[in-house]
């Protein structure tokens, strides 16, 4: 037996090692540094009513979900039917973290904008928009210059943080969620930690 | 009822594909015909069981049985019927049983197509196809099997993905799968091959046939799944880089080279350690595949639901037919040496430079796709590898493949005057080159890869008509119509693959060069323009569709003021899953296709519409036509009819005798 018959089969077996290692690896997972880790304090103007702030602290004692979303985020319409109606379904309260509602939109040239114009602005197109396609959250919170959703190492919208009653972060989907997600990976945590409690 | 009869169907089917895994191996080993001529009726039968379990499958979809667990996952009393049925491999389980049926389709068709093979070889190779099917429909029943009941049944099922709702799922799992499965018979080939140690033209010239069909599948899947990702997700683009879809371009190359490398092979006996290690190459790419979308260690659109246990089961599969075949290579194949030696400019030189390119493209798809994978493992971070780095290694190995294959047809066998071919050659070279710089000017997109891209189409097509008429000038004082008719099919298949090859890079050159694209929000009388084209958006309607409700845009197409098409495309939510889907609408042409697909609604009345000029788009698919029909070319040449009629006769007159 001549080693360089040999080549094609020292490969495989490498080639096989990393394959099984692989199945025992989630590549769908992006780790998070957050995930089981107190969620970052935050105390954001409400956007039903802004002279009103909302606390993180107030949330203390519920499953919940937090959902980051603005009106010019084009997967954020695709999930919104799906938040609508499981905000019906009333399984689990639904925050939502509106992002840079109008420094994100690429169309508006925000520099120089000062806050509260800013702020009315913001007001205005997220209700709008929310009055458009139905408004599944139990608060909307405004975070108009992004800081909490850097705190929250938010990159990209939406994204659904799911916190415990300790305040404490359990789950972070990006993208859009839809039917499965929730069943399959979304539904089944709440669950659990509903019973926790 | 139904069900357990196809649960029982494939049990049996089962234990038939155990009784030819080894029965056949053992008469061939001592000898003994009874036992070797129980390969073929087991292989027939398991066909008739495997068929009679997809059919039961078929029919709880059909029928809406929601208390089989599958059609409960995959089904809805409301998708049309054609998405019933195409369900049944819109998942995993129903799809292994698609693999295990093409599997023993094909080997069905080894038993009567390749009747004249010499009875302890092919036993050999039915045994061997035998392990793979026991494999296979072990691994359904075990970790997979799609007949599971749902007790208490569902009142109702959830639909199938509205992703696969379309017509590309009609046709391109079956043609991949026929494709990556075909494989498995050069494979066997080259296992009985060198289980007996007779590695000779004659095993070259039985297994092209058969290498040849099972690529022209694969070509055609690959096609028809590049055109649905086209038309379906919405964003004009055709081909992604995506893992699943590397998975089926790695055995495409490695097959591309295979097909080649067997022709020295049967021509010269030459190559025929690297004939083998391509044909066990091919066939473990595509189980290699099977296993990356199946396990679900590589993320991608294709990937089902996963189970850890069943990306156990088949490595472990992968593990045993990979490594006991290349096991019996490094044993075996020292003894090939030998073969008709041959010079450096040759006809030889040259297959085996494309097999070596094509061969380290295959290696470099490879690498980016496992990429992640092996910096995941090492803790090196995730990462993903996109685009970029495949075109940016592709490039550059494929543009030598492109020269070199036309080269190939005009050097001669075994050895050849370098001179002699440079000057046949030379002014097509120039004639490429100039061409390819005109033409970039003239569409006014000089860039190098616009210029490499039109001068390689350019050499292509140049060198092609070179060759026909060098072809048809051989028989001097024939009528043109009766040189034409001399030539024989398997010339004309690879003159047309070859040709397709120059077409199909036409196309991918000018959709990369002059592709526009536009956003736009659009309420009713509002136009857009777009590469010389006037868009009018005519509103939206609404309308319910059987399993979802769309909304319907109209937009009007204008070039010049005069009306060229009316496109419609659709925004669907399916109701079962709630999932929004983009339908696009294209108006298809020779030069150009104009592709719509309908954004969000912004507010009342106005829409976001996507805007999408590809020209030349459909020379992309054409070039795989091509392709593929010179395989069809390729593989109904008439030596191996006569060949099939030799042998016939041949071993009808020792028996005679």
């Amino acid at each position: 037996m001549k080693a360089k018959f040999l080549v094609p089969l020292a490969l495989f077996v490498l080639l096989a090692g990393f394959l099984a290692y692989g199945l025992t690896l989630n590549p769908r997972e992006v780790p998070s540094p957050l995930v089981d880790k107190p969620a970052p304090a935050f105390s954001l103007a409400r956007l039903d009513q802004p002279e009103q702030k909302l606390d993180l602290e107030q949330m203390r004692g519920k499953v919940w979900l937090l959902n980051v979303w603005a009106s010019w985020c084009v997967a954020c319409r695709q999930e919104h039917p799906f938040l609508v109606e499981l905000s019906r379904r009333n399984i689990v309260p639904i925050i939502g973290l509106n992002y840079k509602e109008v420094r994100g939109d690429g169309e508006i040239d925000a520099r120089g904008m000062a806050l509260d114009v800013e702020t009315a602005l913001a007001v205005e197109r997220a209700r709008g928009w929310l009055k458009a396609h139905g408004d599944p959250y139990t608060w909307s919170v405004l975070d108009i210059d992004g800081r909490v959703g850097i705190d929250y190492g938010v990159y990209g919208v939406p994204e659904t943080f799911l916190i415990d009653r300790e305040g404490v972060i359990r789950y972070k989907h990006i993208g859009p969620i839809y039917d499965a997600v929730f069943r399959d990976v979304l539904l089944p945590k709440i669950e659990e930690l509903a019973r926790a409690g | 009822m139904i069900p357990e009869l196809g649960h029982f169907a494939l049990i049996l089917a089962l234990v038939l594909s155990l009784v030819q895994a080894i029965v056949p191996m053992v008469g061939a080993r001592r000898n003994r015909m009874a036992l070797m001529a129980v390969g073929r009726p087991a292989a027939q039968g398991q066909l008739v069981f495997i068929v009679i379990a997809f059919v039961c499958l078929t029919w709880a979809f059909i029928e809406s049985d929601f208390s089989v667990r599958l059609a409960a996952a995959n089904s809805h009393t409301d998708t049309p019927l054609i998405y019933k049925i195409t369900g049944v491999w819109g998942n995993h389980e129903g799809s292994l049983l698609l693999w295990a049926m093409s599997l023993s389709m094909w080997t069905v068709a080894v038993t009567v197509f390749s009747r004249n093979l010499p009875e302890a070889f092919m036993a050999r190779v039915l045994g061997v196809l035998g392990w793979i099917s026991v494999g296979f429909i072990s691994f359904t029943l075990v970790t997979s099997n799609p007949f599971e009941r749902l007790l208490p049944g569902a009142a109702q099922g959830r639909d199938l993905n509205p992703l696969l709702q379309d017509p590309g799922m009609i046709i391109h799992p079956p043609l991949l799968y026929m494709g990556y499965v075909g494989f498995s018979v050069a494979f066997a080939f080259a296992i009985a091959a060198l289980l007996t140690g007779r590695l000779d033209a004659a095993w070259a010239r039985w297994s092209r046939p058969w290498t040849i069909i099972a690529w022209v599948f694969l070509t055609a899947g690959i096609a028809v799944g590049s055109g649905w990702a086209y038309y379906e997700l919405g964003w004009g683009g055709w081909w992604f880089w995506d893992p699943v879809e590397n998975a089926s371009f790695m055995p495409w190359l490695l097959g591309t080279a295979l097909i080649h490398s067997l022709a020295v092979t049967e021509k010269r006996g030459a190559f025929r350690s690297w004939t083998v290690l391509l044909a066990i190459g091919t066939f473990s790419l595509s189980l290699l595949g099977t296993f990356l979308v199946r396990s679900g260690v590589i993320t991608s659109v294709h990937a089902f639901a996963t189970d850890p246990t069943r990306g156990l089961y088949i490595l472990a599969l992968l593990v045993l037919v990979i490594g006991i075949s290349l096991v019996l290579f490094a044993w075996r194949a020292p003894r090939l040496a030998g073969g008709g030696s041959f010079g450096l400019v040759s006809r030889e030189a040259s297959l085996l430079g494309n097999n070596v390119l094509l061969t380290v493209a295959c290696a470099a798809v490879l690498l980016g796709t496992l990429y992640p994978l092996f910096l995941d493992a090492l803790n090196m971070g995730k990462i993903s590898v996109g685009p970029p780095y495949f075109e940016a290694t592709f490039v550059p190995l494929m543009t030598p493949v492109v020269i070199l294959m036309m080269i190939g047809p005009f050097v001669r066998w075994k050895g050849d005057d370098g001179g002699r071919v440079v000057r046949k050659l030379a002014l097509s070279a120039l004639a490429s080159v100039v061409l390819g710089v005109a033409i970039a000017f003239a569409i006014d997109h000089v860039s190098v890869r616009t210029v490499l891209g039109l001068a390689l189409s350019a050499w292509v097509v140049l060198t092609s008509a070179q060759l026909l008429r060098a072809r048809l000038a051989e028989r001097p004082g024939v009528a043109a119509l009766v040189r034409l008719r001399g030539i024989p099919s398997a010339w004309w298949g690879m003159w047309l693959a070859h040709l397709g090859i120059g077409v199909f890079v036409i196309g991918v050159t000018m959709v990369g060069s002059l592709t526009a694209d536009l956003d736009v929000k659009m309420s009713e009388g509002q136009t857009a323009g777009l590469a010389g084209y006037t868009f009018t958006f005519r509103g939206a309607t609404e309308r319910a569709g059987p399993n979802y409700d769309a909304a319907t845009a109209i937009v009007d197409v204008e070039r010049n003021g005069t009306r060229i098409a009316t496109l419609t495309p659709e925004k669907r939510v399916y109701r079962a899953q709630r999932m929004p889907m983009t339908e696009s609408s294209i108006d298809v042409g020779p030069f150009r296709d104009i592709y719509l697909s309908l954004g969000e609604q912004v507010e009342s009345g106005a829409w976001v519409v996507s805007i999408h000029y590809r020209p030349f788009i459909l020379w992309i698919w054409m070039g795989c036509v091509l392709m593929g029909l010179g395989g069809i070319f390729a593989a109904s040449d008439r030596r191996y009819r006569r060949l099939a009629e030799r042998t016939a006769t041949a071993t009808n007159a020792k028996h005679a005798g």
